[in-house]
């Protein structure tokens, strides 16, 4: 005979925790919604109203400067492909969330990763944190988002920063504490205070960690921007998931493929910042 | 040596325990335990106990041990980079470990700069950027720590590289970047660390030289640790002598090594003793200039002036040996208008033959600071010897020797 065992309501207080959130703090969600929505309309209109080849040309040149001259071809091919296959517009929506959401996750992300490296207590409280964030499926954020924000982009803002935060604090404590003890006592034997250590040693020496985590921050922004399209975000994403709604491989492919062009663009121009830096 | 010096750090009763439960370890210890017992009873490791020195102004002490000794505990309390666990550590007046955070920096910043084994120079900043470290963090205005630290770069011969990173240079150039951010702080106090342990022994040599060079120049009080005892023979005003966290033997170079407080200090000079095997040739140098009997005593005068010497050897042609001349004799000689020298010379030197062993040659130097002349069967000099020379071919001698026996002496080591 089975012995009947209730189960958790797990879910329902999860629910009820976030019913009161939702109504508690409904003035303050609406405030961060306005506010968010007003960034992203701002940075979409700006980067819209240049002409196509006009960004082309800006990006290609940004590209020459911080890297060299291959990644500008290759940046000009991929951006004239997408304007090509008339994924343009999208393509300017997803970066303009991938720009917001890297923002906001990294202004987060740099104080709580300087604490955590310089507090052993809080260390050990955040760093649990960062493992649910990182390893919950990434969807599930999307749920919460709506009631807080409704359907759009602040929602997919919102998922996007919870799910793209924790590498660039991770780095940004790795990079703190990987700073070699004998420079910290050097600091300390010539009577450097906290602030002075901080801002002297071990920021500009963590730098290319810092660089690193915020580049995995932007890459997985990326990723999740696309999924939000779930959610009602604009950009590449919706264009491959109305493909997928309608049965259209092809047009799936490309918005993937421009999806893929972006992402490498990003992944390679934040990386050789990073080189640059070091070197 | 002798005259009465300031002392500039007086320690007291310093101990350090490195655990969570310090009284009782220190109870134990007062109760008569050693180290290795405290350990298995506490789980402390007693890491310096009693310590009682005094640093004196301008002096360059050395502080030296194997590892494991505590030296390298020790030069950290004084400035706290770790708390001692007891005692006291006054640097004019102020008694550093009572000293709360904010006084602590400000006696961080005034008293002490200090030079590590592995260099800890900054890599993302410019030589000149590492050199005006100290300055900085003072707060002092950039167009006069540029200035500074532009000066100490030279002092250290490094004006040139003031753009160079310190990935760009050799290990003994990186550490005269190190030495130079210590000097351009111009603290009252210089601590080292086993500064000159990483490089290799040409330039070790040369640094310790240059150490030396600086400090007569500067009297800047030094603190200086090393492992290393043809280091500390090479360039200590005094040495302490450190084992298992506790002091063995306070003295001057020759002190230790003529009279070695106890056995482990005896086992430790062993090392260098190589004097029975070392002559009076070894260290003998050439006599810069000498007088002859006939000279006058103005004409000799000027001679001492010109080669800046306090007494000099009288010869005949043929070099045999007459008789040693003060430079105070020779003025009397002068000012009474005698023609001659051959009146005002004194008997009252030391003279060896070349097989003479160095050992005997300590003794002779604790009556007169003379320089020992060596002569021949025939009475004919030599050569002198210096005492600075015997110390250093002592200390040549045991750099070859201690490579040998380095393997004995971390097996002694292993066993306390």
């Amino acid at each position: 005979m089975a012995i009947e065992i209730p189960s958790i309501p797990l879910g329902q207080w999860i629910e009820g925790g976030l019913d009161w959130l939702t109504s508690e703090y409904s003035m303050v969600t609406r405030g961060i919604s306005q506010v968010t929505q007003t960034g992203i309309d701002g940075l979409n209109d700006a980067l819209m109203w240049l002409p196509p080849w006009g960004l082309l040309l800006i990006i290609v040149g940004l590209c020459w400067w911080v890297a060299n001259m291959r990644l500008a071809i290759g940046a000009a091919a991929g951006m004239a492909l997408i304007w090509n296959l008339g994924l343009w517009d999208p393509m300017i929506e997803t970066l303009t969330l991938v720009v917001i959401a890297t923002l906001v996750a990294v202004v987060i992300a740099l104080p709580v990763g300087i604490a955590a490296a310089l507090s052993e207590r809080l260390y050990r409280m955040i760093m649990p944190v960062l493992d649910f964030m990182q390893t919950m499926p990434a969807f599930v954020y999307l749920i919460p988002a709506i009631p807080f924000f409704g359907i759009g982009s602040v929602s997919a803002i919102f998922a996007t920063v919870i799910f793209s935060m924790p590498p660039a604090i991770r780095f940004t404590t790795l990079g703190i504490r990987q700073v070699p003890g004998e420079l910290i006592e050097a600091a300390d034997a010539y009577g450097a205070t906290r602030g002075q250590k901080l801002v002297k040693v071990q920021l500009p020496l963590s730098l290319p960690t810092v660089m690193a985590g915020i580049n995995q921050t932007i890459m997985l922004a990326l990723s999740m921007v696309v999924i939000a399209a779930m959610i009602g975000a604009d950009g590449l994403g919706s264009e491959v998931w109305r493909a997928i709604q309608r049965l259209r491989p092809g047009d799936g492919f490309e918005a993937g493929i421009a999806v893929v062009i972006l992402a490498m663009l990003l992944d390679r121009l934040t990386q050789s910042l990073r080189k640059q830096r070091k070197s | 040596m002798n005259e009465k010096r300031n002392v500039k750090i007086r320690v007291r009763n310093l101990s350090k325990v490195f655990g969570n439960n310090p009284k009782k370890a220190l109870e134990l210890r007062d109760q008569g335990l050693k180290r290795p017992e405290i350990l298995d009873k506490t789980g402390q490791t007693l890491g310096l106990s009693n310590i009682d020195f005094d640093v004196y102004e301008g002096e360059l002490l050395v502080i030296m041990g194997l590892s494991g000794s505590g030296k390298s505990t020790l030069i950290r309390c004084l400035n706290r980079l770790i708390e001692p666990t007891e005692g006291e550590i006054v640097i004019d007046g102020e008694d550093i470990p009572q000293l709360d955070d904010k006084a602590l920096l400000e006696c961080r910043r005034r008293h002490f700069s200090m030079v590590f084994q592995n260099f800890a120079l900054f890599p993302h900043r410019t030589v000149q950027q590492n050199a005006e470290f100290g300055l900085e963090i003072r707060g002092v205005e950039r167009a006069e720590r540029a200035e500074i630290a532009r000066k100490a770069l030279k002092q250290v011969g490094l004006d040139g590289w003031e753009d160079a990173y310190p990935n760009q240079l050799s290990g003994g150039m990186q550490q005269r970047v190190g030495l130079a951010r210590a000097l351009a702080n111009d603290s009252t106090v210089l601590l080292m660390d086993e500064a000159f342990s990483a490089l290799d022994p040409l330039i070790r040599g040369d640094m310790q030289q240059e150490l030396q060079e600086l400090q007569s120049r500067m009297q800047k009080t030094t603190v200086f640790i090393t492992h290393d005892l043809d280091e500390a023979l090479n360039i200590a005003d005094r040495i302490i002598l450190l084992k298992d966290g506790e002091i063995v033997q306070i003295g001057t170079p020759e002190q230790i090594l003529t009279h070695p407080a106890d056995d482990y200090v005896k086992r430790f000079v062993e090392g260098v003793d190589m004097s029975k095997i070392l002559t009076a040739e070894h260290a003998m140098r050439k006599v810069r200039a000498v007088a002859r009997e006939g000279d006058g005593p103005r004409t000799t005068l000027r001679k001492m002036h010109e080669h800046n010497l306090d007494s000099i050897y009288v010869t005949r042609r043929d070099r045999t040996l007459m008789g040693l001349l003060e430079v105070d004799a020779a003025e009397q000689a002068a000012r009474e208008g005698a023609d001659t020298i051959g009146a005002a010379m004194t008997q009252d030197f030391r003279k060896v033959g070349p097989q003479e062993p160095l050992h005997n040659l300590f003794a002779m130097f604790s009556e007169k600071s003379f320089p020992i002349a060596v002569v021949d069967d025939d009475e004919r000099l030599l050569g002198v010897v210096v005492k600075g020379a015997v110390l250093d071919q002592l200390a040549r001698a045991a750099e070859e020797n201690t490579t040998a026996d380095a393997d004995t002496e971390t097996a002694a080591a292993g066993e306390q």
